[in-house]
């Protein structure tokens, strides 16, 4: 068995409608044991575990969670990031929908930690289903005291309120998000100053992935130390992944990180459905490189996926077979950061734009070597100049592609001329 | 409800504007707002109108054109791509016999793209105002499309 479940332990076990069969898996017992214990001997177990944040960009936890708690402005904000709208991911959805209470319990030991009273967790629009999971859960743990004044009648408390967003991407990069509950539109802040000194309302406000959250109570139940020992040095624990496209059984599953993405297809993924060679698979969503088949033995790794230039810890696996447009496939992920920049910067509004209009030069064989080069020099401007995350990875699957698959672009360009020589002879 | 009565339920606060205009909005079944419904909103929060529709023209979700009584979304990323067996989208085009963008003339239907709905384990995935339907098929969209013209605009 190659899976591991500490997070998605209560997956399917229980009704996520129902606060009684959270209780009676052990549910909010590690918050009890937290509120018990000195909010810095929690902190230093987070900083033993050495858990990063599970959203994409892998930032030490502890590091934020030291900067909110350090903080004396009040209110400090817990926010939950669940906003998740990369292609490709959908494990945050899985969380919400099987286990809600479990993402309070970690909220709350964040807030606990920090000494933050006001928690919120910002879902997109589409997940109608999750948002109602979620309000009932919060609702549920109120009345039971989990949350509210005096939680568990220690002198803490915690309140968290859902929001929802309306159908923009780039609302899960933190400052859009913060615009967002604000009530703005989602277009990013410069950085400095942090969240965690200046976030929303301008307070200090600590914002992490729901899966983060959903984390916290696993390592205090079993010790930042012991926490540490699961996955890789530079990885530490589990993570869940979101497994899709050509692939036999779909889905979500936890994993050590360190495990190679061959066995996760195989084993897990039970290879192509239609018994087809695989051919590449993008990492990460839609913001991640695509690699060819024969970096699959690689294995699931902050350190590793680093390497790439890219932030690809959100955890999804899309494998493509053979047989589909290399063209196509990058003109999807074009038009996708096309319709999704914010328009904020010039880099990432103008040159997704160009980026899309020269991917249909490819797939219309009408490229030529030069709009190969104008490809690679405009992506490697968007990464470099971009303001936010958004605009940074938008290109990374173009500059990957450019990498692995260059013979393709050639034989295309190539093509092409062919085809222009065929229409100047008749 | 009218849109005083969603107004009444929050707070004069202008955080909550994307809030009150997805509430109010989810129960107009033209999936849209008149001029003058956000000079209320506007009003209420205390907020220049401009600020409201800056709000309404950035969210994909809010929409000043008025749409079908089924919004029909159709996934647009690779995932769905990857999994799309029948071109979901040329067989929608051919059953209701509109293109992308386009609403039908009893106005029962409009037809759009949408980023990733977050269900690629369920691909192809579509939307129909708030309710997902995934893996599927040409029988399961004729039957899909079927359901929606029995119920007609209720």
């Amino acid at each position: 068995m190659i899976e591991m479940k500490l997070i998605s332990k209560r997956f399917g076990k229980i009704n996520p409608m129902s606060i009684d069969d959270f209780l009676a898996l052990d549910g909010y017992k590690i918050l009890k044991k937290a509120l018990k214990k000195d909010k810095l001997d929690l902190l230093d177990e987070i900083q033993q575990s050495k858990l990063r944040g599970r959203g994409g960009a892998g930032f030490p936890v502890a590091v934020k969670l030291m900067a909110l708690a350090k903080e004396s402005k009040q209110p400090k904000y817990i926010i939950c990031n669940a906003d998740e709208g990369e292609p490709g991911n959908f494990k945050d959805r899985y969380l919400m929908e099987n286990d809600p209470h479990e993402i309070i319990e970690g909220m709350c030991i964040a807030a606990y930690m920090t000494s933050a009273n006001k928690g919120i967790i910002y879902i997109r629009g589409e997940y109608n289903k999750a948002i109602k999971i979620m309000k009932n859960a919060i609702v549920q743990a109120k009345e039971k005291g989990y949350l509210g004044e005096n939680i568990l009648n220690f002198d803490f408390d915690f309140d968290i309120e859902v929001r929802s967003g309306a159908g923009s991407y780039v609302c899960g990069e933190e400052f859009s998000l913060i615009e967002s509950l604000e009530g703005k539109p989602g277009r990013t802040r410069v950085k400095p100053p942090f969240p965690t000194s200046k976030g929303l309302f301008n307070q200090p406000t600590l914002i992490n992935n729901i899966e983060t959250f959903a984390t916290l109570p696993a390592i205090i139940e079993m010790s930042g130390k012991a926490y540490a020992k699961i996955g890789t040095p530079s990885s530490t624990g589990t993570k869940l992944l979101s497994l899709s496209g050509n692939v036999k059984n779909r889905g979500v599953y936890e994993v050590p990180f360190g495990i190679p993405m061959r066995k996760i297809i195989e084993e897990l993924g039970g290879g192509t459905e239609s018994g087809k060679k695989i051919r590449m698979v993008q990492l990460g969503g839609a913001c991640g490189p695509i690699i060819p088949e024969y970096m699959l033995d690689m294995v699931i790794d902050f350190e590793r996926f680093e390497e790439f230039e890219s932030k690809t810890g959100a955890g999804a696996l899309i494998v493509i077979e053979e047989g589909h447009d290399f063209f196509e496939i990058l003109k999807k992920i074009s038009e996708f950061f096309t319709h999704e920049s914010c328009g904020k910067c010039t880099p990432c509004r103008e040159g997704n734009y160009h980026l899309l209009k020269i991917i249909e030069k490819f797939i219309n064989y009408e490229a030529k070597e030069k709009d190969m080069y104008v490809l690679e020099n405009l992506a490697h401007v968007l990464h470099h100049t971009s303001l936010c995350g958004l605009g940074q990875s938008a290109p990374t699957a173009i500059i990957s592609a450019l990498h692995y698959f260059r013979g393709t672009f050639q034989k295309r360009i190539e093509a092409s001329l062919s085809q222009e020589d065929a229409y100047a002879k008749n | 409800m009218s849109l005083a009565e969603v107004l009444n339920r929050f707070p004069k606060q202008k955080e909550y504007l994307i809030e009150i205009l997805l509430e109010y909005q989810r129960q107009k079944s033209t999936h849209s707002f008149t001029e003058s419904e956000l000079k209320e909103v506007a009003k209420y929060l205390n907020i220049p109108e401009s600020r409201v529709c800056s709000v309404v023209a950035f969210y994909s979700f809010f929409s000043t054109q008025p749409k079908g009584h089924y919004v029909i979304q159709v996934c647009h990323d690779l995932p769905c791509h990857l999994n799309d067996h029948f071109d979901l989208l040329a067989s929608l085009t051919t059953l209701l016999e509109i293109n992308i963008g386009e609403t039908t003339k009893d106005g029962l239907f409009t037809l759009e793209h949408t980023s990733c709905l977050g269900h690629c384990d369920k691909s192809p995935a579509i939307r129909v105002n708030e309710k997902i339907y995934g893996n599927l098929n040409l029988d399961k969209l004729k039957a899909i499309i079927a359901e929606c013209k029995e119920n007609g605009h209720d």
